[in-house]
């Protein structure tokens, strides 16, 4: 598929600046409503959300990125790190909005909420997969650990399913929005499922049909 | 040089609030439909009651967030959502009928029940959820109503039932519906007739917002606020426990009692504190403990001496 113009090579790096800028707005805005008294209700937890909910988009578009690629031919993988590290950001500031702004650094409910909450459990475990991942998103850490890179960063389909199942258990009930990050999670990991198979018949054709041809000339 | 001095106005002749208030209601409600739909405020009329000895002495939550921030799932399951869809809601002409186990079943006309005592009561609510506000509620008690159809020997429970108006109510319509309708919620007698448990028919001196549970809704101030269901319609005296829907919906974490209690926790969080809403903002601690039986322990713990609260939640 030839759709979108190809940037050019030169602003690259800086189209991967604007992203983290961007990336970065919903928080900043948040925080200024939540600071200025323009959030209703439970500010706290309105904010909350909404770094919990933008933590699950950029994780999705993380995932997203390679079955693009691979399905539409639109080569976006440069701003894979910088989606995978805004949800790290995401996630992190979550975290502490709920253990500074809610819970008020109370660390024994906090503990509590950890260790007996499944959905508490499960998101904290998802936050904390993602820490060595943030760790070595850099060029020396690939360059260093080779293979066991691509093996250590694999753990981000488990995270994405943790991330949609904390989202799915902390609601009083899944409605539509839950249920859209829990499909589109699980299409995103069925994708990595399929795709050896997809990879397999794309190889394999020109063969056959180069094999084809040389019955036809024989 | 000369002042421009204002003209005084003496004060006989200024308007009293209500009534320019019902002089503007009068007018919404003449010209109809558009004008009662530009906002939910042009229902709230205003009402009078007399003060009661129920005041707590707490901030009042302000009026902005009582009828701003509610869970109503007839109109949405965000608390956003029924103040912004339920403008359409018509909570006049209304009716409540009350049945069953009684001697003198009958159909209450709402004028019927604007017409009893009314009484302002600041109360409490605690929300499931661990939220909570304190609201200057205005209405009668449920006991008042129960009287009135004189219920008989072997009613034990009272069952109470929301209006189902797809139309009007967009919650209950659509192909997300969050639960089965309609809502319905019940006591035993004896919490029924305890003197906190009102019907609500006012809040901060109006009459209630739709988004509130217009014209007519259960108070039980010791209890978690999904038991305060909202635009009721019947109300029916049985002899067995009735079925509730959150506890329909999700048994192991709501109970039919539902009584507040920082002992026992919902499943998913804590019941042990709670967010004051409207209190402390972003970054003040508005994190309080919460109290047994919403602070009214010393009112109702007498209904459940003897009774496992950790079973009965």
């Amino acid at each position: 598929m030839a759709g979108l113009p190809a940037l050019p090579r030169k602003y690259h790096a800086a189209s991967i600046w604007l992203l983290y800028a961007v990336g970065l707005l919903p928080a900043a805005y948040g925080f200024y409503l939540g600071a200025t008294g323009r959030l209703p209700g439970n500010p706290v937890k309105e904010f909350e959300h909404l770094l919990g909910l933008w933590a699950l988009r950029f994780l999705v578009l993380a995932l997203a990125i390679s079955p693009i690629r691979d399905l539409f031919g639109i080569n976006w993988v440069r701003y894979r790190r910088a989606l995978g590290l805004l949800a790290f950001w995401y996630v992190l500031m979550h975290f502490l909005t709920y253990m500074v702004l809610d819970q008020y650094l109370n660390f024994a409910a906090i503990i509590t909420d950890i260790a007996k909450r499944p959905f508490i459990t499960i998101g904290m475990a998802a936050f904390v997969m993602l820490i060595p991942l943030a760790l070595t998103s850099n060029n020396w850490s690939i360059r260093k650990l080779g293979p066991r890179w691509v093996r250590l960063h694999k753990l981000v389909y488990i995270i994405a399913a943790c991330g949609a199942l904390h989202f799915a258990m902390a609601v009083k009930v899944v409605g539509p929005e839950q249920w859209l990050y829990i499909v589109l999670v699980l299409l995103l990991l069925a994708y990595r499922l399929i795709r050896p198979m997809l990879r397999g018949k794309k190889r394999a054709r020109p063969q056959a049909t180069s094999v084809r041809g040389q019955e036809r000339s024989a | 040089m000369s002042f421009y001095r204002p003209p005084r106005v003496p004060a006989s002749q200024i308007t009293p609030e209500h009534c320019f208030l019902s002089r503007r209601s009068f007018l919404a409600a003449a010209a109809g439909g558009a004008l009662a739909a530009a906002g939910s405020a042009a229902f709230a009329a205003p009402l009078t009651a007399s003060k009661s000895q129920y005041m707590v002495d707490e901030t009042l939550t302000p009026e902005k967030d009582v009828t701003s921030y509610n869970n109503f799932y007839e109109f949405g399951t965000g608390k956003g959502d029924p103040v912004a869809n339920a403008t359409d809601f018509k909570a006049t002409p209304w009716t409540v009928k009350v049945d069953g186990l009684v001697g003198k079943p009958k159909e209450f006309g709402l004028e019927e029940l604007l017409a009893l005592p009314l009484e302002e009561r600041v109360y409490r609510m605690r929300c499931v959820e661990a939220w909570s506000m304190v609201i200057p509620w205005i209405g009668f008690p449920l006991a008042a109503l129960l009287d009135k159809v004189e219920p008989l020997g072997d009613a034990k429970y009272v069952a109470f039932e929301t209006v189902v108006r797809p139309e009007e109510m967009p919650g209950q319509s659509g192909f997300f519906q969050p639960l089965p309708w309609p809502y319905v919620e019940g006591l035993r007698l004896d919490e029924a007739r305890h003197p906190l448990a009102i019907l609500a028919v006012g809040v901060y001196g109006k009459t209630l917002p739709n988004q509130n549970g217009a014209p007519i809704r259960l108070v039980v101030p010791w209890k978690y606020g999904f038991k305060g269901i909202k635009s009721i319609v019947r109300i029916t005296l049985t002899d067995k426990q009735p079925p509730s829907t959150w506890n329909l919906s999700a048994s192991n974490e709501y109970g039919f009692y539902a009584n507040v209690n920082p002992e026992v926790d919902h499943p998913r969080w804590s019941q042990a504190s709670e967010n004051r809403i409207g209190e402390g903002g972003f970054f003040g601690a508005n994190r309080r403990p919460t109290l047994p039986f919403n602070g009214y322990a010393e009112e109702v713990a007498g209904l459940y001496s003897g009774m496992d609260l950790r079973a009965n939640f």
